[in-house]
């Protein structure tokens, strides 16, 4: 039993320190946002429900990041982590009913777009921003050819003619290196194979230029070779149009390359943010260490894998306190009370490290420990 | 502590009941398919709704005899034409004949027809439908154009047709809904065999070694059946309908007979001045089609093992 | 799948050989009268064999047919030509009785594990179901508490015996699909894409499950993946497959450490690797273009189109899988059959 009394006397230690830390920082927010200007996008405590049959799922439980012009931002999670909702809450696509946005803001240039009426979302969508599916045969309307679909970006949005639209579809599938564009302008969604299909899907998504992307999954469905091709192509686009780009993935290794920042999700919250490279080497959440440990390396023959024990969580009965708790090896009482903030992590020492933060009890332990 | 040190054992928390952390709820630990099913249904309210009103017409028309006032065949000359009235609940007809008692008894009708001649098609449209779906090739070719022809028919002037060769009757109407609504059920019932067929357990159960009639009854079957019983519940309704606008047409049971649509159709010469003579005969084909509407879409609802 | 286990396989006679394996789809035109107008040639000639205990990985893209040699091996498609030996006996002739014996012995795993199990019974019916397909393996009194022994060995609660599939997670369901495959007792388990429909935390699961059983019930895999980590991390050896034909075929570090064949180059440079440090020691081959289709497939060499090391040789003469003539006779890892008229090693994978 001595495990518990040890438990206690942290758990307390860890009150204090919380106190300690929301005055630090908020939840989430970008170190050093006081010195910039507003970020491209923020989202602000984001509270994201779906009514089932069961009752409330909460997909999203208090969401925040932010991406910049010409950033990069990865949102990593598992199925049912609530990172694909986020993104739809943002593009204004959510299925709603049954989903409803049950709090926080999401600012697009500064203005909290959650209060815009739909039309004036509608228009922002395209222009503004745009979203890659991971689905591209599905997401492609079968009865048109490709160069329509591509050219009634322009019809529709900024009334070109119809000869007009067409010579900009053929350039715009020039610039995501479709082989022999002008030929294969009035060729339809079929025709192409999955890779040239995602590379039509990033066309249409860049059509009008817009200042921030959502890719989610764009290359899950692809092959590995096509998989790097796909990617090298979304990453030189963006840092060609200076676009803010969020990608969401299940897989860490396809967005290292090409990620400023991550964002870890577990049940609807972010658990660690942290730049690509640091949440490699030392992750702060022992989520993301476990992640990382369960993932079989192509340069060594392992005896048995890492495996987080347990289930992901079930949207309607989230466990109390942290979420991860009933799978964490750290586990500790104070983990199943108190639900922990998104806080900086800092070295040993106490400085700190530039966009880091966990929400776990003990990043301490985990990151240096 | 215990939570702690249970969660420690390796492979202990993969093991925990799955209402901790997985997917399912709080699943009591016997339950049976049709038990699930049921407790699904009776949770819809309209589809229990439906029932009653089914269960109503069944009623009515197994206890008719009980349920009249009058002779539904007996003529009061002298009594023609009346309004609703404490003897005459419904009033009476043209003929003098008691409303209320003949739309009892039409109930018997609706029902007879409205599931023989479902039965029937079942019969034919599952047998055929199961061979085409499961067989596929030729055999599927060649039933599935047969039924297109059936398909392609109206089936009010198909069964008109056939009627006037066999003569009026509830025979010949049974069989001419029966010959033109297989078509359907055939054609669900294959397309959801064909979309079965290749989901994985049923590959699996071909790797196990099982019997082509053991895949067909154990695995294809519960699971394509569903798609087509809702459509069966519909179905009836249709046939009643379907049975009532033939009477209307003068080509379904005599018009002696007790029957919804003929009882419309008597009532034709006095609309606008004796609305109550369509007017409760017409009610009772709203309420009964209504009813097997509910009952088909809560069956759909609760059939459906993914929507939990 | 450990390093005892393959040195035991080399020695052992070979639980199934694989020659010459053909599947090729007929495709036809017209409604009535139908006419075959060419083939989609999913498997064009494959041969290998799988030793006891040993697990046998088989990478690849879509639509090189790694999924139909799947079908193949478990008899589910009819072969066009070549032939599956189990225990010397020729499995793709058989049917009927004998057929159905040799199911007993060679089962599978799949990889959706949503529509793998039917939702309308119990996880107790699913599992038992192989016994009452197999009356003389379980007496009937026996069966229950078999299921649950079977419950119990891939982790899941006994109890659960009476739920339903839709009651359970991705992971749960695939446990429940393991444990059908192993009622029977079989001595070879061809796994189709196993996890590659499940999250990462329950992926690794499900394989230390796998690895596990297989040292408790001496099986053997053949494991179809397009994950090479994955594959890499279960396999004594690997075969990779291109457009029908096998590319390079070896040991687990044959393969990932010393491939000679620019496919598999190719592959595993593309493999996305999380950790900073290995990726900034790899160099990165992007192939051009898309793989060819199956039933159009380039002659010669079927990987020449998006090779870079092509010549006029390659597309005249099919290269067969054996080991190449420059390392013929030579004591070195690149020595495994490769595919190539030009064959060299490059090491893409750092030695950890």
């Amino acid at each position: 039993m001595t495990t518990n009394e040890k438990t206690a006397g942290k758990a307390a230690d860890k009150a204090a320190e919380k106190a300690a830390a929301k005055t630090a920082a908020e939840p989430g927010k970008a170190a050093d946002e006081g010195k910039k200007s507003a970020p491209l996008l923020e989202v602000r405590d984001l509270h994201v429900e779906f009514k089932t049959r069961d009752g409330v799922a909460k997909a999203v439980n208090g969401v925040s990041y932010s991406v910049d012009a010409g950033e990069t931002l990865a949102v990593l999670g598992e199925s049912g982590s609530g990172k694909s909702v986020t993104a739809q809450a943002i593009m204004g696509i959510l299925d709603s009913p049954p989903g409803r946005v049950a709090g926080g803001e999401i600012l697009f240039h500064g203005q909290d777009i959650l209060k815009l009426p739909e039309s004036e979302r509608r228009k922002l969508r395209g222009p503004k921003m745009a979203m890659i599916f991971q689905d591209a045969l599905s997401s492609l309307n079968p009865v048109f050819s490709v160069g329509n679909q591509l050219g009634e970006m322009f019809r529709v949005h900024q009334g070109m003619s119809k000869k007009d639209a067409k010579l900009k579809a053929i350039e715009l599938m020039d610039r995501v290196r479709i082989p022999a564009a002008k030929q294969r302008v009035n060729d339809y969604p079929h025709q192409f194979s999955g890779g040239m299909r995602q590379r039509i899907m990033i066309a249409m998504a860049l059509a009008l230029e817009p200042d921030l992307i959502i890719a989610d999954e764009p290359t899950t469905a692809l092959d590995v070779t096509v998989q790097a091709q796909v990617m090298d192509l979304l990453a030189e686009l963006q840092r060609e149009f200076n676009m803010g780009l969020i990608l969401i993935t299940h897989d860490l290794g396809v967005v290292a390359d090409v990620a400023d920042k991550i964002a870890v999700m577990y049940a609807g919250r972010i658990v660690e943010t942290a730049p690509v490279h640091e949440l490699y080497k030392r992750p702060a959440h022992p989520y993301t260490r476990g992640l990382l440990d369960s993932i079989p390396r192509l340069d060594q023959k392992g005896q048995e894998l890492y495996a987080i024990k347990g289930l992901p969580p079930n949207l309607l009965h989230i466990p109390t306190g942290c979420a991860f708790n009933p799978r964490c090896p750290m586990a500790q009482d104070v983990c199943r009370e108190d639900i922990p903030e998104l806080r900086r992590v800092t070295e040993q020492d106490g400085t700190e490290l530039d966009g880091r933060g966990s929400a776990c009890h003990f990043w301490k332990e985990t990151i240096h420990g | 502590m215990t939570e702690l040190a249970k969660s420690q054992g390796p492979g202990a928390a993969t093991a925990e009941p799955a209402a901790a952390t997985g997917t399912a709820e709080p699943a009591p630990a016997r339950i049976t398919q049709w038990g699930e099913i049921r407790h699904r249904f009776m949770a819809n309210r309209l589809a229990v709704v439906g029932l009653v009103l089914v269960l109503l017409l069944f009623l009515t028309a197994a206890l008719a005899p009980l349920i009249a006032t009058h002779d539904p065949y007996a003529q009061d000359l002298g009594n023609t034409l009346a309004s609703p009235s404490g003897d005459h609940w419904f009033g009476t007809d043209a003929l003098g004949r008691d409303q209320f008692s003949r739309v009892i008894y039409g109930s018997r009708i609706a029902v007879v027809v409205g599931l023989a001649s479902i039965f029937l098609a079942c019969l034919i449209g599952l047998v055929l439908g199961a061979l085409a779906g499961y067989f596929g090739k030729t055999v599927d070719t060649v039933i599935m154009r047969i039924a297109d022809i059936f398909f392609a028919f109206p089936l009010l002037i198909g069964a008109i047709v056939i009627i006037l060769v066999m003569g009026r009757g509830v025979m010949p109407v049974i069989l001419s809904l029966a010959i033109f609504s297989w078509a359907t059920v055939s054609r669900l019932l294959r397309s959801s065999i064909l979309s079965v067929r290749e989901m994985d357990y049923v590959t699996a159960a071909k790797a196990l070694g099982a019997s082509t009639s053991r895949i067909i009854i154990r695995h294809i079957m519960p699971n394509s059946i569903a798609a087509v019983m809702s459509f069966i519940a519909f179905s009836v309704g249709t046939a009643i309908v379907a049975e009532a606008s033939l009477s209307y047409l003068g080509v379904g049971v005599s018009p002696e007979v007790p029957e919804w649509g003929n009882m419309i159709s008597s009532a034709r010469d006095f609309m606008g001045v004796k609305d109550f003579l369509w007017m409760y005969p017409s009610v009772a084909i709203v309420l009964t089609v209504l009813g097997f509407v509910f009952v088909g879409d809560g069956l759909r609802d609760a059939l459906d093992p993914k929507l939990r | 799948m450990a390093e005892p286990a393959k040195q035991a396989a080399e020695q052992r006679e070979p639980i199934l050989q694989v020659r010459n394996l053909v599947k090729h789809f007929p495709l036809t035109q017209g409604l009535v009268l139908k006419r075959q107008v060419g083939a989609v040639k999913a498997v064009d000639g494959i041969s290998f064999d799988l030793y006891k205990g040993e697990t046998l990985g088989i990478v690849g893209e879509s639509g090189c047919g790694k999924s139909t040699v799947a079908r193949l091996l478990m008899t589910l498609e009819t072969a066009t030509a070549g032939e599956v030996f189990y225990k010397g006996q020729d499995i793709t002739k058989l049917s009927g009785r004998a057929l159905k014996a040799v199911r007993r012995n060679i089962q599978m795993v799949f990889q959706d594990p949503y529509t793998s199990l039917n939702p309308r019974m119990t996880v107790g019916d699913i599992i038992g179901e192989p016994f009452e397909i197999h009356p003389e393996v379980a007496p009937k009194g026996d069966r229950r508490k078999r299921v649950q022994e079977l419950l119990d060995v891939v982790g899941l609660n006994p109890e659960y015996i009476n739920r339903y599939p839709h009651q359970f997670s991705g992971g749960q369901r695939q446990r429940i699909g393991i444990a059908r495959g192993l009622a029977l007792n079989p001595e070879i388990i061809i796994c189709d894409e196993p996890v590659s429909a499940l999250d990462v935390s329950v992926q690794a699961q499900v394989i230390n499950l796998m690895g596990k059983l297989q040292d408790e019930f001496d099986l053997s895999y053949v494991f179809i993946a397009h994950d090479l980590s994955i594959v890499r991390h279960i396999s004594d050896r690997v075969g990779v497959m291109y457009l029908g034909k096998m590319a390079e075929i070896g040991t687990d570090e044959e393969i990932y450490e010393h491939p000679t064949h620019p496919y598999t180059q190719a592959l595993l440079s593309a493999v996305p690797v999380p950790d900073p440090e290995v990726r900034e020691g790899r160099e990165r081959i992007i192939l051009t273009g898309d793989v060819p289709s199956p039933a159009n497939p380039p002659s010669g060499c079927r990987f020449r189109t998006r090779c870079w090391k092509a010549q006029d040789k390659c597309a005249e003469e099919l290269p067969l899988l054996a080991v190449p003539e420059v390392f013929k006779g030579k004591e070195t890892a690149a020595a495994h059959e490769s595919a190539c008229h030009f064959a060299e090693e490059r090491q893409i994978v750092p030695a950890a």
